[in-house]
């Protein structure tokens, strides 16, 4: 078949929504790879799952809890030691627009 | 004020009828956040309630808090909800800086309260409000923005962000579509916050602060014509930040839509933003590129199955609902239904009902929260459960007045000097040396002089004409600053100058 | 007394115990082996030559004091960067993250250092354990100590070289979707995955959550062994953590005695795409197994063949939710910042730079997997097919204690062969993947060298899961055999390093 399971357009839709902003040697690049990924991927429907329930966790296990008790936490310098930016015990971060 | 055109509200209501839904996010009261053991006290220093969970640092992991889980069953309890017996948290995905994960667990299709209601009373009627789910989910950090004109978003230069909220449970409460309301959507919207904060404060699993985020409310609204039997676009306004702007909100919201209908407009599906100074609403992210939050289920967490028996736990230890209090305070107190109702609508009921619980009578209490004290909220614009004077601190008043320590005015002064912070009744009264003068000798002194004073209005009275007493017992009062009781003043009068 | 780099964990133990010899000899002479060859091997990002004799001499002055230590204690381990470590960086062999020095400890980094083992340094991998060659880490590729053109496997590559090239006794990886038992198989030595859930994933940066499993790499089967009790057990800071206790694989290990176990050939792995050398192999080892008493049958696992698109679909969809924490405010690498961009234009450029090809390609796969409109079609379905998978698995153990395949379709392939041919690469992983999915145990332990190429062949065995211990009496069986029949470790053959 040579219709593409993905096109080029959507690669670059789905980089925006994941906040990478592909070059477009880049872009061309990939959404041929992603495109014959995704086809092989697709094998997945050939399977009959009807009435199987989707396994999001093989453990089983249940209601983990811990107690609502205090447990130390890092200092502010060891918070915001790495950070790239730091003004008033804060992380500073280029401009946000738009609320979120 | 606003750009938009807007159709006068009940000119609106005469073509339009409104649909309006609330969602409205809880900030639990729990002593540590929702995955992580960081404190969660209010007003601490930046990023000094953090770890390596709540900053999402790689390699981090959440873990649940059970009693999260326990106060979110409570609150679906008593919103009459059905508890799901499993369910999981997951993923909502999306960037924004305050979010150190770039994803929110939250609770998707699976949300641990589901199908309840709420009764709220609305002037004299009750309208149930149904509630289609409450999950749970975590809070996002707090950004400052720095270099704009207001401190708001819009043209900083760049943002200063505190991670102590991040991660703190917030229980989320959506509505079912409320309509057939009418006029009264503004109203019951705001009915609902009042009877849901209420609730949830009973409950004791939160402050339910507006003006401190621990209750934080979004409105939807929609219009469409009148008998057309379907449902307009929806508008979802947010930042509104207390009671009355929950009403102001769709209030302006209907008169903008209206206008933008008859028109022959279509209303826009987004997000709009509400201005506490001018009532009005401005637009803010289009919903209709809607965000594809890429919801799974969350990997990391395994499944919340509570017990049968665990709920019925929660639900044997649930204080009695405020539908139900109302009921036996209207009977303890021999009260018709609509007094209890309006006391309800001030925000007043409960004040009164720990005042009396202090120890005042129910007449007492309800006089002194629905006039001084309600005329000092007023007056500040703050709700009166905001006001700095406690229950028990009325209580002591009311008890100072019935037993004439205090009259009426003094007790206004006691009650300014607590709410200025002076501290409590008792030392105000010894501070200023408020209390009703009640030494005949001191009085005895202020009316003899007073006499001296008015030597023609005396004579009058020795003549027999009592009713001329009046000056000589204002000039007393004048005297004694205010401070004796009056009809002890009028009665030594009486006796020096008549004998009796 | 062999060269202390030669001796086995188990040894070294034994030795430090009597006395013959201190932890810091014994780090100070795998730090000399380190600084000798891993400028050929690449297996380390960071050497932590101080930390390490200072942790050295901290274990001897103990032993002096006459406290009784645990049998790590003293012990050289490689730890793989993915793990996070105070005072060491943690890249993830990932620009994003060059430099990013953890305020915190994983885990598994605190029971390494309660039980005393001397953490020597962070190994190279694929970037944020994508992949199955370590081509893909930031940082250059790691070398298979066997021929020093071909691949580690990965994504634990460096961890791996690190054991084959005797730079240290243990190491530490994790296992995604083979990313420990496909580099143990083409760089000979051992590797186990355990049970997901039976070591702490706290501190372990996520690539995808609900299969990333940390495990052991040793030389024998028994120093895997030692490692793999020294870190599991019930961890309280991670959710998916299995309270129970920890699998008795110590004692397997050193019983190994496969008389009456039922053992389980599975028919869908094998076949075309597999080197003929690798099946032959493992055809004998099979046999092997048989002649020690073991019942050996076929089994069919039909949904097998769909293990890899569902992985290629789950793990994809995990990660790229993982990864969106990267995003240049609050540690790693920041690019563009001029005072006029704003912050997701900031965010853009730093995940631009900060990611490789591969880190890119599995993220927008995710993404596509998750987005609204395609959940069902593939996240969905591929949960559906791993319940399937899962279900293939429960009916064969139903009938066999162990399921055996090869661990990899071919032997170590040469660097840049399938660099930039992803599909190609993914199918390393035919084998392993499977047990990913299902949450079970398995390991790869040598079972000899592919006579055309002469590079290590893996014998792939898998267990329920919490049955981590039958692997081991499995895998010490087959190596007690096969070190007999061959005279000398396997890995003396290994010519790799010699000129």
């Amino acid at each position: 078949m040579a219709c593409m399971s993905i096109t080029r357009d959507e690669v670059a839709h789905l980089a925006r929504l994941a906040r990478i902003s592909l070059s477009d040697a880049e872009l061309d690049h990939l959404a041929p790879q992603l495109d014959q990924i995704i086809t092989a991927v697709a094998q997945v429907q050939e399977v009959a799952a009807d009435g199987i329930p989707p396994t999001s966790h093989a453990t089983g296990l249940e209601n983990v809890y811990r107690d609502d008790v205090p447990v130390p936490c890092l200092t502010p310098e060891a918070a915001l030691d790495q950070a790239p930016a730091v003004e008033q015990q804060r992380f500073r971060v280029p401009r946000i627009l738009g609320e979120g | 004020m606003t750009t938009d055109t807007l159709v006068p509200f009940a000119e609106a209501m005469e073509r339009y009828e409104p649909v309006i839904g609330l969602e409205t996010h809880v900030e639990l009261g729990t002593r540590t956040k929702m995955f992580c053991g960081c404190t969660t006290l209010f007003g601490a220093p930046p990023n000094s309630q953090v770890c390596p969970v709540c900053l999402g640092l790689p390699g981090s992991l959440p873990v649940v808090n059970r009693v999260a889980i326990e106060y979110t069953i409570r609150i679906g309890l008593a919103l009459n909800c059905a508890i799901a017996g499993w369910c999981r948290f997951a993923r909502k995905n999306y960037f924004y800086p305050d979010m150190p994960k770039n994803f929110q667990i939250s609770q998707y299709d699976e949300p641990l309260c589901t199908n309840g209601w709420l009764d709220v009373p609305v002037g004299d009627r009750v309208v149930r409000v149904g509630i289609e789910r409450v999950h749970l989910e975590e809070d996002t950090g707090k950004s400052l923005h720095v270099g704009g004109a207001t401190g708001r978003i819009h043209g900083a230069d760049y943002s200063l962000v505190d991670y102590n909220r991040a991660g703190i449970p917030l229980v989320e409460i959506v509505t079912k579509p409320v309509d057939g309301t009418g006029a009264a959507a503004p109203e019951v919207a705001r009915a609902y916050v009042t009877e849901l904060r209420d609730l949830v404060r009973g409950l004791g699993v939160s402050d339910v602060r507006m003006e401190e985020g621990s209750l934080r409310c979004d409105v939807n609204t929609s219009l469409a014509p009148r008998g057309s039997g379907r449902w307009g676009t929806r508008t979802e306004t947010k930042n509104v930040n207390s009671l009355r702007s929950v009403e102001r909100a769709v209030r302006f919201e209907i008169e903008r839509q209206a206008a933008v209908l008859d028109s022959a407009g279509r209303v826009i599906q987004e997000t709009r933003h509400f201005h506490e100074d001018s009532g009005t609403t401005t637009s803010g992210r289009s919903k209709e590129e809607a965000q594809d939050y890429r919801y799974f289920p969350e990997p990391d967490l395994v499944p919340v199955a509570p017990s049968a028996q665990w709920v019925e736990e929660i639900r044997a230890a649930l204080p009695e609902a405020p539908s139900a209090r109302r009921e036996r305070l209207q009977r303890d107190w021999g009260l018709p239904e609509a007094e209890i109702t309006a006391l309800s609508n001030v925000g007043a009921l409960d004040l009164v009902a720990e005042t009396v619980a202090a120890g005042a009578s129910p007449d007492g209490a309800r006089k002194w929260w629905l006039g001084e004290l309600a005329r000092q909220a007023n007056d500040a614009g703050v709700e009166l459960a905001d006001l700095a004077i406690t229950p028990a601190q009325v209580a002591r008043i009311a008890e100072l007045v019935a037993a004439g320590t205090l009259n009426d005015r003094l007790a206004r002064a006691v009650i300014d000097a607590v709410l200025a912070g002076e501290g409590d009744p008792d030392d105000v009264v010894a501070a200023r040396g408020l209390g009703v003068v009640s030494d005949d000798a001191v009085l005895l002194a202020a009316v003899d002089a007073a006499i001296a004073a008015k030597p023609d209005v005396a004579a009058k009275v020795r003549e027999g004409k009592v009713s001329a007493v009046g000056p000589l017992v204002g000039a007393v009062m004048q005297a004694t600053g205010g401070q004796a009781d009056a009809a002890r003043v009028r009665e030594l009068i009486l006796e020096r100058l008549t004998g009796s | 007394m062999t060269e202390l780099i030669r001796m086995t964990a188990a040894e070294l133990s034994a030795a430090l115990v009597n006395g013959e010899v201190s932890a810091t000899e014994v780090t100070q002479a795998h730090l000399d082996r380190i600084a000798a060859v891993d400028g050929r091997v690449h297996a380390f990002l960071h050497v932590a030559a101080d930390s390490a004799l200072a942790q050295a001499g901290v274990i001897d002055a103990r032993r002096r004091a006459g406290e009784a230590l645990g049998p790590l204690a003293g012990v050289p381990v490689a730890v793989k960067d993915v793990f996070t470590t105070i005072g060491m960086p943690t890249t993830c062999g990932s620009r994003i993250l060059e430099g990013w020095h953890p305020p915190y400890d994983a885990t598994i980094t605190r029971r390494l250092k309660q039980a005393g083992a001397i953490i020597v340094g962070k190994t190279n991998m694929d970037e944020f354990a994508m992949g199955s060659s370590t081509e893909n880490s930031a940082y250059g590729p790691s070398r298979n100590p066997w021929d020093l053109d071909r691949i580690p496997g990965g994504s634990s590559g460096g961890s791996a070289a690190a054991v084959a090239a005797y730079e240290a006794p243990l190491a530490i990886g994790t296992d995604t979707g083979g990313s420990i038992r496909q580099p143990a198989a083409v760089c000979g030595i051992v590797g186990t995955k355990p049970t997901y859930g039976g070591s702490s994933r706290y501190g372990v940066v996520a690539f995808a959550s609900s299969l990333d499993t940390p495990g052991p790499f040793g030389r024998t089967v028994l120093d895997t062994a030692l490692l793999h009790e020294a870190i599991s057990g019930h961890d309280p800071c991670d959710s998916t953590s299995i309270d129970a206790p920890v699998p008795p694989v110590v004692a397997a290990a050193r019983q190994g005695d496969v008389s009456g176990m039922r053992i389980g050939v599975v028919t869908d792995l094998s076949g075309e795409g597999y080197q003929p050398g690798v099946l032959s192999r493992f055809a004998e080892a099979v046999e092997l197994l048989e002649s020690l008493g073991a019942k050996v049958t076929e089994v069919s696992c039909p949904h097998f063949r769909y293990a890899l698109p569902a992985y290629y679909l789950i793990a994809p969809s995990e990660c790229s939710s993982n990864l969106a924490r990267f995003d240049a405010m609050r540690y790693g690498l920041r690019v563009g910042d001029d005072g006029v961009r704003d912050a997701e234009e900031v965010m853009a450029l730093t995940r631009e730079q900060g990611f490789g090809a591969e880190v890119k390609r599995r993220i927008i796969l995710g993404a596509y997997a998750l987005s609204s409109g395609y959940y069902d079609a593939y996240y969905g379905k591929a949960q559906q097919v791993r319940t399937l998978i899962i279900r293939d698995f429960d009916a064969a153990f139903a009938q066999v204690d162990v399921l055996v395949s090869p661990a990899t379709p071919t032997t170590a392939f040469p660097i840049g062969e399938r660099a930039d041919d992803p599909m190609a690469m993914y199918l390393a992983d035919l084998c392993t993947i499977p047990s990913d999915l299902a949450g079970n145990a398995a390991i790869s332990v040598p079972c000899g060298l592919a006579p055309e190429d002469g590079l290590p062949v893996g014998l792939h065995v898998m267990a329920p899961a919490l049955a981590d211990d039958r692997l081991y009496r499995v895998a010490a069986a087959a190596e007690a055999a096969l070190t007999g029949h061959w005279g000398q470790p396997l890995l003396t053959q290994a010519r790799g390093l010699d000129s």
